[in-house]
C-alpha cells in the first residue's frame, strides 16, 4: 500500500514576532513586517528595507554556547523545529532514531556569519590572503551550510537520512518534497523538514542591487512589497523559518496526532533558460503545477487557494500569472490567490516553508491571507489577488509554488487528509 | 511492488576533472599509474598558511571547454563542473532533445558553492564598496549553481536538485537522481565537482582541525596508515549520466554498470573509542539491503578514508563490522587527489565503475600497509587484477553525515 | 582604473565591445566587430544580466549612472552609446 504523508507539527520564525501563532496573526491582518534595516547601516544601498525578525535566541531558549556556534539561519530553524515538534506531540528523540530523518532548504547557507567571518580575517576587505589565525573554531561549518541540518539532527536525535536541499528559492518547497520522498520510499517513518535563511546582510544588499531585484522603495518600507500591483518595483528581502514535522499517514493515526494536512503531491521543473530571468510564459512553472496536480490526484477545479510566489519583480509576477492560466485554465480566475510575500518578504529558501505553513494554518482557519499593498493591479496580473483583507473561505485543497535562481519552479498540493485513499 | 518500482537506474556516461587527470580515461589512466595529482598550492601564495599542498586540477584552460558567455559569469568549480557534466553527456551518447520535454533533469552537490568567486566579490565589497559587486554574484557563489547552469547549458528542465551534506553529497545527489528515475524521469545528470581552493576556503578548512600541515606530497595524505597526518584539499569530482535501464536498453546504450544499491544516515556523535560508527554500518547495510545482495557479495570497497586516524579508526571498524576482518578488497585513490569534499565521493564512484569495467582495482598511494587497529584489506603499491562485479562507494560528511552506494555490472 | 577614465568624455563604440567581452564574454557566432551599431543586444546574445554587469563596470569606471528608465528603453549599442554619452556630456 502507498505511504501517505501528512504534517503534523508546525513551527515558525518569521518576520515580526517569532512563533506559529505570531505569523499567523500578522499575515491574516494584513498587516506587513517590512521596516529599513536595522541590524547595520543600510545606507549605501539601493535597497535598504528588509522584513526583519524580532528574534532573540536567549528568549527562543538557546544557550550561550549554542549563539557563539550557530549562524542566524541556525538559530531560526532551531526555535522553529522546537516549537514544531513540540506541537506534533512527537516524542523525540524516537526509541528508534533511524526512523526519523531532516529535509532542511536553505539557499544562501550562513551569510551573515560568512561575511562577518570574511572581514575580520580579511582585514574589512584589506587582504586576499586572510589570516586565518584569526578563524573561529567553527568557521568551516559556517561556509558549508550542511552543519544546519546536522545541528537539527541532533536537536531531535535523527539518525536517518539528514540532508540541506539548497535549490535556490524553491528550497523550503523542494525539502518538504525530497522530505516526503525519504517517507514514501519507507526509509523513515518522521521527517523534521522546512527551510531557513538569515540572508540580511551587506553582501545579500549589493548582490541584488546590482541586479536590480530589490525594490528601491525606501521611503516607504510598509508598502514597499506589492505584488501584483501595477506598481510594484521589486523584492523585500526578507528572513526566517519554518519546521513542517512530516509523518506517515499510519504512523500519525497510531499515536492520535493531529493532523494538518497530506502532503499530496509535488512538482519540479527547471525552465533551463537563465540562472534569473523568467519568459514571460510560465511553461515550466505550468507543468509543475499539473504534475503536482497528478501526484494528488486532483484536478485544477479543486484548488480552493492558491498560494503564489508573487514576489513583487515586474517579470515573476507577470510569469506566474500565465503558468495559473495555463495549468488552471478557466478556474485560475476563481480561485483566490495570494503572496504573503507582501507582508513577511522574501526570505529565499525559507520563504517556501514559511508559505506551507500559511497555507496549513489557511485550511485550518477556513481563512486566505490576503495579498497586503495590492491597490492598483497590474493590467497583466487579472486575477483574484486577495488585495488588502484577508477572507473567509472553505479551504480542502491548497496549491503552493515557488520559483527560483537557476531556474527551479515548484508547485506543492496540500489536501485535507480525511479524503479517501485513491 | 518493490521500493524502485521495477525502475533499474544505469549509469550510461562518466565525465571527470580531477587533480590527476581532466576526462575519464585521463585521469583512470593516471590513477591506474599512480601518478598523484597532489602538489604544491599553486592557486595563491600559500607560503603563509599551515597547509601548502592541494590537489588542484592542473592546466585547466576555460576559454577551451566553456562557452566565452559563460566565463565572467562562473566560478572556477562551476567550469569545472560544467566541462565534467559536458563530457558525461558525450560519453552516454545520449541526445537530451529527443527525450520528452521533462524527460532528464540535474542533481548536484555542493559544499562551499562557488567560493573563490564569492571571496573576489565580498573584497569588492569590503575593500571598494557595493557598487563594485558583480551581478553575478547573486548566483555564481550559491549551492544550487551548477545546477542551474548545467540545466541551462544542456536544456535539461526535469526535476532537478542541490545537496548539501559535506563530502556525503557526492553520493546522495546520486541517490536523489536515482529517486528523481525511479518516478518516472528518464535520464539524470548527475554528481558533484566541489572545491574551494582560494585563501578564504582554505581557512575555513584549516579551522576543522583536520588538514595535513607538512611540505611532502607523498606524504601529506594518508589514509589508514599508522600516522595519518591528516587531510589534503583537492578541487574536482565527476558527473555521471544516470537512465532508467530500459531506455539505455531501447537505445542501445552501453552502459558501466547499475546504481543498484544507496543508503544515508547520519552519526550524531563520534563513536566510542575503538568502535565502529553505528550510523556508517547502517548505511551500509541499508545499500546492502536495497541492492538486494550480501556483504559476501561485494567485491571492492571505495573507503571515504579521512585520512585522520579516529576518523579512519572508525571506518574500518565499521567495514570490519560488516565484511569480517580483511574480508573484502579496500582501496582509495583518492590518496592521489586529495579530498574533493562533494565532489569526491560521486568521483570514487565513477572510479568504481570503470574498475568493474577494466577488471582492476586501483591502488592506495603512498601507503605501504594500514596501520595497527585497522581489520582491512588495503590495496597498496600497485593495482590489483580482479574480476568484478560489484563495488561499495562509501562518504561521509563532517557534522555525522553518511552514505553508501552500490553499483554492480551485469554478468 | 576609474580615476583615469575619470577625464574620458566619450564612449566610443570600441570601448562598449571592450567591456562587454570583459563583463558578459561574447557569443562565438557573432562577430562584434563588425557593423553591431543597430543591432539588438539580444540579437548579439546579451541578455539584462549582461546590461547589467556592463552597466556596472561603466558606472564604476566613467561615473554614468544610468536610471532605470532609460535602461529599460535601450535595445541597441547606438541607443546605449547616445546615452551614456548624453550623460557624461552633462556632467
Amino acid at each position: 500500500m502507498e505511504r501517505r504523508i501528512v504534517i503534523t507539527g508546525i513551527g515558525a520564525v518569521a518576520p515580526g514576532k517569532p512563533g506559529a501563532k505570531e505569523y499567523w496573526e500578522l499575515i491574516s491582518n494584513g498587516r506587513t513586517a517590512t521596516r529599513t534595516i536595522s541590524s547595520f547601516d543600510p545606507a549605501p544601498y539601493r535597497s535598504r528595507v528588509a522584513a526583519e525578525c524580532d528574534f532573540d535566541p536567549f528568549t527562543a531558549g538557546l544557550g550561550r554556547q549554542e549563539v557563539r556556534r550557530m549562524d542566524r539561519a541556525t538559530q531560526f530553524a532551531v526555535a522553529a523545529a522546537r516549537e514544531a515538534v513540540a506541537d506534533s506531540g512527537l516524542d523525540l528523540p524516537a526509541d528508534d532514531p533511524a526512523t526519523v530523518g531532516v529535509s532542511l532548504g536553505n539557499a544562501v547557507g550562513c551569510t551573515t556569519s560568512m561575511e562577518r567571518e570574511y572581514a575580520v580575517l580579511s582585514n574589512e576587505g584589506a587582504d586576499w590572503l586572510v589570516d586565518h589565525r584569526y578563524a573561529v573554531p567553527h568557521l568551516y561549518d559556517h561556509f558549508v551550510p550542511s552543519s544546519i541540518a546536522a545541528e537539527l539532527a541532533r536537536l531531535v536525535g535523527a539518525q536517518g537520512p539528514v540532508a540541506l536541499v539548497s535549490d535556490g528559492c524553491t528550497s523550503g518547497l523542494d525539502a518538504i518534497g525530497h522530505g516526503a520522498d525519504l517517507i514514501r520510499e519507507g526509509s523513515v517513518d518522521v521527517v523534521i523538514s522546512g527551510g531557513t535563511d538569515a540572508p540580511i546582510s551587506p553582501i545579500t544588499l549589493a548582490c541584488f542591487d546590482a541586479i536590480k531585484a530589490t525594490t528601491p522603495r525606501n521611503d516607504d518600507p510598509e508598502h514597499a512589497s506589492r505584488p501584483f500591483d501595477a506598481t510594484r518595483n521589486g523584492l523585500v528581502l526578507g528572513e526566517g523559518a519554518a519546521v513542517l514535522v512530516l509523518e506517515e499517514l499510519e504512523h500519525a493515526r497510531r499515536r492520535g496526532a493531529q493532523i494538518y494536512a497530506e502532503v499530496a503531491g509535488v512538482g519540479t521543473r527547471c525552465n533551463a533558460y537563465h540562472m534569473t530571468g523568467l519568459r514571460s510564459d510560465g511553461t515550466e512553472m505550468a507543468d509543475a503545477i499539473t504534475q503536482a496536480l497528478t501526484e494528488a490526484r486532483l484536478t485544477p477545479e479543486s484548488v480552493d487557494y492558491v498560494n503564489a510566489h508573487g514576489s513583487s519583480t515586474k517579470q515573476n509576477d507577470r510569469h506566474e500569472t500565465a503558468a495559473f492560466k495555463t495549468a488552471l485554465g478557466r478556474h485560475a480566475y476563481d480561485v483566490p490567490i495570494s503572496s504573503v510575500k507582501s507582508m513577511i518578504g522574501h526570505s529565499l529558501g525559507a520563504i517556501g516553508a514559511l508559505e506551507l505553513v500559511a497555507c496549513v494554518l489557511a485550511m485550518r482557519e477556513g481563512l486566505v491571507p490576503p495579498t497586503a499593498n495590492l491597490h492598483e493591479p497590474d493590467p497583466v496580473c487579472d486575477l483574484d489577488y486577495v488585495p488588502l483583507r484577508a477572507r473567509e473561505a472553505r479551504v480542502d485543497n491548497v496549491l503552493s509554488v515557488g520559483s527560483g535562481f537557476g531556474g527551479f519552479q515548484t508547485a506543492v498540493v496540500l489536501a485535507r487528509p480525511e479524503r479517501e485513499a485513491a | 511492488m518493490s521500493a524502485d518500482g521495477g525502475v533499474r537506474t544505469v549509469v550510461t556516461g562518466v565525465g571527470v576533472a580531477a587533480p590527476n587527470g581532466i576526462g575519464a580515461e585521463a585521469y583512470w589512466a593516471a590513477t591506474l599509474a599512480g601518478r598523484s595529482g597532489i602538489a604544491p598550492t599553486t592557486r595563491y601564495d600559500a607560503a603563509g598558511y599551515p597547509l601548502r599542498l592541494a590537489g588542484e586540477v592542473p592546466a585547466f584552460d576555460p576559454e577551451q571547454h566553456i562557452p566565452s558567455r559563460l566565463i565572467p559569469q562562473t566560478d572556477h568549480g562551476t567550469r569545472l563542473s560544467l566541462y565534467a557534466a559536458d563530457e558525461a553527456l558525450r560519453d552516454s551518447a545520449l541526445d537530451p532533445a529527443r527525450l520528452a520535454p521533462y524527460g532528464m533533469g540535474v542533481a548536484t552537490a555542493s559544499s562551499m558553492g562557488g567560493f573563490e568567486f564569492g571571496q573576489r566579490e565580498l573584497q569588492n565589497l569590503w575593500s571598494k564598496g557595493g557598487r563594485f559587486v558583480s551581478a553575478y554574484q547573486s548566483f555564481a557563489w550559491f549551492y544550487a549553481v551548477n545546477t542551474g547552469q548545467i540545466s541551462i547549458r544542456h536544456g535539461l528542465k526535469g526535476s532537478s536538485n542541490t545537496v548539501v551534506t559535506d563530502a556525503a553529497g557526492g553520493l546522495d545527489a546520486l541517490g536523489n537522481a536515482r529517486r528523481q528515475i525511479r518516478k518516472g524521469t528518464t535520464a539524470m545528470l548527475s554528481g558533484g565537482v566541489d572545491g574551494a581552493l582560494c585563501p578564504l576556503g582554505v581557512a575555513g578548512q584549516l579551522s576543522s582541525g583536520a588538514m595535513s600541515t607538512g611540505d611532502r606530497a607523498d606524504r601529506a595524505f594518508l589514509p589508514f596508515a599508522d600516522d595519518a597526518p591528516g587531510q589534503v584539499p583537492g578541487e574536482g569530482g565527476a558527473f555521471l549520466v544516470l537512465e532508467d535501464a530500459a531506455s539505455a536498453q531501447r537505445r542501445g546504450a552501453r552502459d558501466y554498470g547499475e546504481l543498484a544499491g544507496y543508503a544515508a544516515t547520519f552519526d550524531p556523535g563520534p563513536p566510542p573509542p575503538g568502535g565502529a560508527a553505528t550510523g556508517l554500518v547502517r548505511a551500509i547495510r541499508g545499500a546492502l539491503r536495497d541492492a538486494g545482495m550480501a556483504a559476501a557479495d561485494v567485491d571492492v570497497v571505495f573507503a571515504d578514508a579521512a585520512g585522520v586516524p579516529d576518523l579512519d579508526r572508525a571506518e574500518s571498524q565499521a567495514l570490519g563490522e560488516v565484511f569480517g576482518p580483511g574480508g573484502v578488497p579496500v582501496t582509495a585513490p583518492k590518496s592521489m587527489t586529495g579530498r574533493l569534499f562533494a565532489g569526491g565521493a560521486s568521483l570514487d564512484l565513477a572510479t568504481a565503475l570503470l574498475a568493474l569495467r577494466d577488471g582492476v582495482i586501483p591502488h592506495t598511494a603512498n601507503v605501504s600497509r594500514p596501520g595497527k587497529g585497522h581489520p582491512i584489506d588495503l590495496v597498496t603499491r600497485e593495482p590489483r587484477e580482479a574480476d568484478l562485479r560489484s563495488a561499495l562507494v562509501v562518504a561521509r560528511g563532517r557534522g555525522g553525515f553518511n552514505a553508501a552506494a552500490v553499483v554492480r555490472r551485469d554478468v | 582604473m576609474s580615476d583615469a577614465r575619470a577625464t574620458v568624455t566619450e564612449l566610443t563604440v570600441e570601448d562598449l565591445t571592450r567591456i562587454m567581452r570583459e563583463s558578459a564574454g561574447e557569443d562565438e557566432s557573432i562577430d562584434l566587430d563588425g557593423d553591431i551599431l543597430d543591432s539588438a543586444f539580444t540579437d548579439l546574445g546579451y541578455d539584462s544580466l549582461a546590461l547589467l554587469e556592463t552597466t556596472g563596470r561603466i558606472a564604476r569606471d566613467y561615473g554614468v549612472e544610468l536610471s532605470d528608465d532609460i535602461l529599460d528603453g535601450i535595445e541597441t549599442p547606438r541607443e546605449f552609446l547616445t546615452a551614456v554619452n548624453q550623460s557624461l556630456a552633462a556632467a
